[in-house]
């Protein structure tokens, strides 16, 4: 097994391409480690992407927020404009292990690790957030959803790596929020989870709206019917009601050990109401 | 041996007071040596190949590939740990556990292991063995094992305990029954019923650190093993015996354990790595990884429970029945009779009658956790306990006041009871400002008693003085909750100098007499017995030198506070002799000073204890939060207070994990789904409230200071009593343990008729 450490995205694009045998990006281990250590995985070669530069900065720019790849979800949390601006987000950054396993991981290594039940992706649906990816052909920028295709699958070509999450401005009277349903407090893996992101007009009434699923199907659904629930009303009861209902039969959720078939489409629809309630005060709506 | 262990009332100075214990400072700094923290010169790493079949004849098994592997330095199967058992049966399973001999019966059998000069060369010589396995049906649910239609196990059981041999060999390895009175009368007098049937899952012990060991056998045939073990001189025993060599040959040292709970009472990897240093020629150390933890160590029966109590309108129960169906792993085991004969053990009952089933499933081979079987019973028995309060119209506590056995009571299970804490406990709680807190929406509170034998056992202890008047206790039972700690603060109090002058350390087993585990709570009661008989035994040595040094009879030299002391007006110019002053002398008045022990600690004061949870559901998701908890446990004599806290606090966060969310989930394959932390979930710390205790101490006759185990029944009565709360938070009775959020989500929807 081969260790190295570039410091450009060239550099590390050049050497994953260039790699014979399985490669791995390393930014905070905190999937790959524990995959190397049950035996799932046996990498020639991991290409540490941390003394990269840039990839560990938040950048606020005039079109929003770049995230580098490298940045341990931690730091999401210490960013006040982030924060404010992307509360859901953060939240969802946040839940991903524990504080110690937050200081590692990145959003970029939840996204890639492709679990149906990632914590953060669900948050970035519906965020809008998008993929700022190097390849060996030169860059390109992709919607976050079409980066998982499957569980532990993505869309990334041989030699392609994730630079950036890149979060718009934000509108005014916009809000975001992220719920996820465990078992437990913390250390847990969602059994169902929902986030939603609203834009509300003067008068509280929603203008547009992203919502997503999580651990409900092989990947995170991005549940259009459930936005055009709530468009054009307030969230007054009736919205809310369909809004659960629609998002409960969106699903295509699987009988597993951390759950039922049944026990998730309730679940995603309480999620769904009850973040929607959230963003929706977020984006100052009464 | 004259020892007298009869309690004798005392006004204690050591004991009852809370020192830091001698082992916390290594253990918060990292030094303590755990079993896998110990290595030596030229070790080999041991791996164990694993069954993924939950039953299957093994018909070969190819290890040529592997042993040709370069840094492969032993490849062993069951032929390489012949069946020294002569007739055993009990050990032929510890060792067709160890090492499947014919076939494969759960998910994660060892059926072959290797020793290599590295992890990663062990690993790919595991790949290379070649087993050839002819799969059978299998059955892993308790209750479906016991049909006709089951596959059977072993051919070779025939269900014990029925009134005729049967003709065919079933599953059920065994019936027991325990009771007395009429139970058909009684129930003839109820004006009450409740019947209901109960499930529980199998749960894990959860220990932190998994099995290690090391082991080195050496050409001339002796051998050492350092191991994480509840009790050394049993694995010596069990290791000797399985690999033909004699006790006194290998010795074995504990190392600080990282939690067993029950699970590290019974061997696995250690007659392997013996077994893979004898054909290496080499130290071997075979550590476990959690999945190997989950899938082959440990685990609890999973049960099926049917309970039915009758009570009088005035809220006697008239009669108590209840079945206990346990699951036992692929081998015969006595947890359904444990079961059956602690189900009513809290209750003065005229009719009770308990059956319990011995039920072999293609799971690990159940072992002990915690008060082995109880919590289910309890689960059972105080659920409908509370449902009958309900129906009479009385409240929990004053139904259970009513019914609790006393002193004089004839125990379900045989035994006439001495003076008892059950009904002391019951009487706290109620008056526990717990029990009068208001509670808020979707919140629910709930109670239940729970019941432990508690065990004495086998017990050897040295007590050597130095010169310099301090004192060193060699004890033989593993230190698993703060022992070490006790034993010093019993010396101290014995000798009558302060604890800070005591160090006690677990002795291996060369260096002691045999000592039973340390499990039914025992380590503290026996191992104080044994420490108060060897200082005692000192303390007469001690007041021989005095005598000596006086030059007057011993009879005339009391030991008070530390100190020989002249009795009586004729001595009235000697000075005392301080214990320090007479072991600096030592060398010249007769050489050292020890005192030792051996005895059988009998008389260990059965346990009780009452639990009080509040509990929140969220009705539309199923999640719970427990509120607040309160333990209130009979401790005999609480001997370090900290510790026996720690005890019923660490009972009772087990027992909230087992009721909301541990299990073991098998697919459809047989395999177990969960072998890890992520998926079996055991609470963490945000799962849960600061759990309040009270201790109770009603003296133990049997133990000098009155002293009863403490480490087991605080994981009783959770359960139960989380399900009294969720049931009440969530409008539904809770019948399937753990309640974990479909469960609860399900049977609310159910009860709502959705």
């Amino acid at each position: 097994m081969r260790y190295i450490r570039p410091l450009s995205i060239e550099d590390a694009v050049g050497q994953l391409a260039g790699a014979a045998g399985p490669a791995a990006i390393l930014a905070g281990g905190s999937d790959l480690l524990v995959r190397m250590k049950g035996g799932f995985v046996e990498p020639e070669l991991i290409i540490d992407i941390k003394a990269i530069e840039g990839l560990s900065e938040i950048r606020e720019t005039a079109d929003g927020f770049s995230i580098g790849a490298a940045v341990p979800c931690a730091a999401l949390g210490e960013n006040a404009a982030l924060n404010k601006a992307w509360p859901g987000v953060v939240e969802a950054a946040k839940l991903i292990g524990s504080k110690q396993v937050q200081g590692r991981c990145t959003i970029t290594g939840n996204l890639c690790n492709a679990s149906p039940a990632a914590d953060s992706v669900p948050a970035l649906v519906a965020a809008g957030a998008r993929a700022l990816i190097a390849g060996p052909s030169g860059k390109r920028t992709v919607p976050v959803e079409a980066v998982p295709t499957g569980p532990g699958k993505t869309s990334l070509a041989k030699g392609e790596i994730i630079e950036a999450i890149l979060l718009d401005r934000r509108a005014p009277r916009s809000g975001d929020a992220y719920l996820r349903f465990i078992p437990r407090t913390e250390m847990d893996i969602a059994v169902v989870s929902a986030g939603v992101n609203l834009t509300l007009d003067e008068h509280g009434v929603v203008k547009s709206a992203r919502v997503a699923l999580g651990a409900v199907a092989a990947t995170v659904l991005l549940v259009e019917e459930a936005a055009e629930a709530l468009i054009g009303r307030k969230l007054d009861e009736a919205a809310l009601e369909r809004l659960a209902k629609v998002c409960a039969g969106a699903c295509r959720p699987i009988d597993d050990k951390r759950g039922t078939v049944e026990f998730r489409r309730k679940v995603a629809g309480v999620l769904a109401r009850r973040a929607a309630t959230t963003a929706y005060a977020r984006a100052g709506g009464k | 041996m004259n020892f007298d262990p009869r309690f004798a009332g005392r006004n204690f100075t050591s004991v009852g007071t809370r020192p830091i214990r001698p082992d916390g400072v290594d253990k918060v700094t990292g030094r303590a040596r755990y079993g896998a923290d110990f290595n030596m010169a030229g070790q080999l790493v041991g791996r164990v190949l694993r069954s993924p079949h939950a039953h299957a004849t093994i018909r070969k098994i190819d290890t040529s590939k592997a042993e040709k592997l370069a840094g492969v330095k032993a490849v062993i199967t069951a032929a390489d740990l012949p069946d020294l058992t002569d007739g055993d049966a009990a050990m032929y399973d510890i060792l067709d556990n160890c090492m499947a001999r014919k076939k494969a019966l759960y998910d994660g059998h060892a059926v072959a292991a290797v020793a290599a000069v590295d992890a990663r060369t062990a690993r790919q010589a595991l790949k290379l063995i070649e087993v050839d396995y002819e799969v059978l049906p299998h059955v892993t649910d308790v209750d479906e094992a016991m049909k006709h239609s089951a596959p059977v196990l072993n051919d070779a059981i025939f269900t014990e305990g029925l009134e005729e041999k049967p003709a065919k060999p079933s599953n059920v390895a065994k019936r027991t029954q325990y009771g007395h009175g009429d139970v058909h009368q009684g129930f003839g007098q109820a004006d009450f019923v409740v019947e209901r049937s109960f499930k529980t899952e199998q749960t894990h012990q959860g220990y932190i650190e998994p099995h290690a060991c090391v082991a080195n056998v050496s050409s001339d045939g002796t051998a050492d093993l350092w191991v994480c073990t509840q009790g050394h001189f049993v694995y010596r025993q069990h290791c000797a015996q399985l690999l033909g060599m004699e006790a006194s040959k290998l010795r074995v040292t504990s190392s600080e354990i990282g939690g067993g709970f029950g699970g590290k009472t019974h061997v696995w990897a250690e007659p392997v790595a013996l077994a893979l240093s004898r054909k290496a020629g080499r130290p071997v150390k075979l550590v476990m990884t959690r999945d190997e933890v989950f899938r082959a160590s440990g685990p609890t029966s999973a049960t099926s429970i049917d309970v039915r109590i009758g009570a009088r309108k005035d809220g006697t129960i008239t009669a108590a029945e209840a079945t206990l169906r346990y699951s036992c792993g692929p081998y015969a085991g006595m947890w359904a009779e444990l079961g059956a004969m602690t189900a009513f053990a809290c209750y003065r009952l005229e009719n009770v009658k308990t059956v319990g089933y011995e039920v072999l499933v293609n799971r690990p081979k159940t072992a002990a956790y915690r008060a082995p079987s109880a919590p289910m019973a309890a689960f059972a028995v105080e659920s409908a306990v509370d449902e009958l309060a309900k129906e009479v119209g009385m409240d929990p506590v004053e139904f259970r006041i009513r019914n609790a056995a006393r002193e004089g009571t004839r125990s379900s299970y045989g035994p006439v009871y001495g003076p008892i804490g059950i009904g002391p406990t019951l009487e706290a709680a109620k008056n526990h400002p717990h029990m009068k807190a208001p509670l808020g929406k979707n919140q629910g509170r709930g109670m239940a008693c729970g019941f432990w034998f508690n065990f004495g056992g086998q017990t050897c202890t040295d007590l050597n003085i130095g010169m310099d008047g301090s004192v060193s206790l060699a004890v033989g039972t593993v230190d698993v909750g703060g022992s070490r700690a006790s034993l010093s603060l019993v010396a101290a109090e014995e000798l009558g100098i302060a604890y800070e002058h005591v160090k006690a350390v677990v002795a291996d087993t060369s260096s002691l007499g045999y000592n039973d585990m340390t499990d039914g709570s025992r380590g503290t009661f026996s191992s104080s017995m044994a420490t108060i008989s060897a200082a005692r035994n000192a303390i007469k040595i001690l007041r021989e030198r005095a005598a000596q040094t006086w030059d007057i009879p011993v009879e005339d030299v009391v030991w008070e506070k530390g100190h020989a002391i002249a009795k009586g007006e004729k001595y009235g110019n000697l000075a005392a002799l301080s214990l320090k002053e007479i072991a600096a002398k030592s060398g010249t008045t007769g050489g050292p000073i020890a005192g030792h022990s051996e005895l059988v600690a009998d008389g260990a004061g059965v346990s009780f204890a009452t639990h009080i949870c509040d509990i929140e559901v969220d009705p539309e998701t199923g999640a719970t939060r427990v509120l607040r908890y309160t333990v209130v446990q009979d401790a005999g004599k609480a001997v370090h207070p900290t510790y026996v806290e720690g005890q019923y606090q660490g009972g009772a966060a087990q027992g909230i994990g087992w009721a909301l969310n541990e299990e073991y989930i098998y697919g459809k394959d047989g395999r177990l789904q969960n072998p890890g932390f992520l998926d079996y979930r055991i609470p963490v710390c945000s799962d849960l409230p600061m759990i309040d205790t009270q201790i109770l101490e009603i003296p133990n006759p049997n133990h000098p200071y009155g002293v009863r185990g403490v480490g087991e029944t605080s994981i009783v009565p959770p359960l139960a009593a989380i399900a009294n709360a969720v049931s009440n938070a969530a409008g539904v009775r809770m019948t399937h343990i753990p309640m974990s959020p479909p469960r609860i989500l399900a049977a609310i929807e159910a009860e709502r008729g959705d």
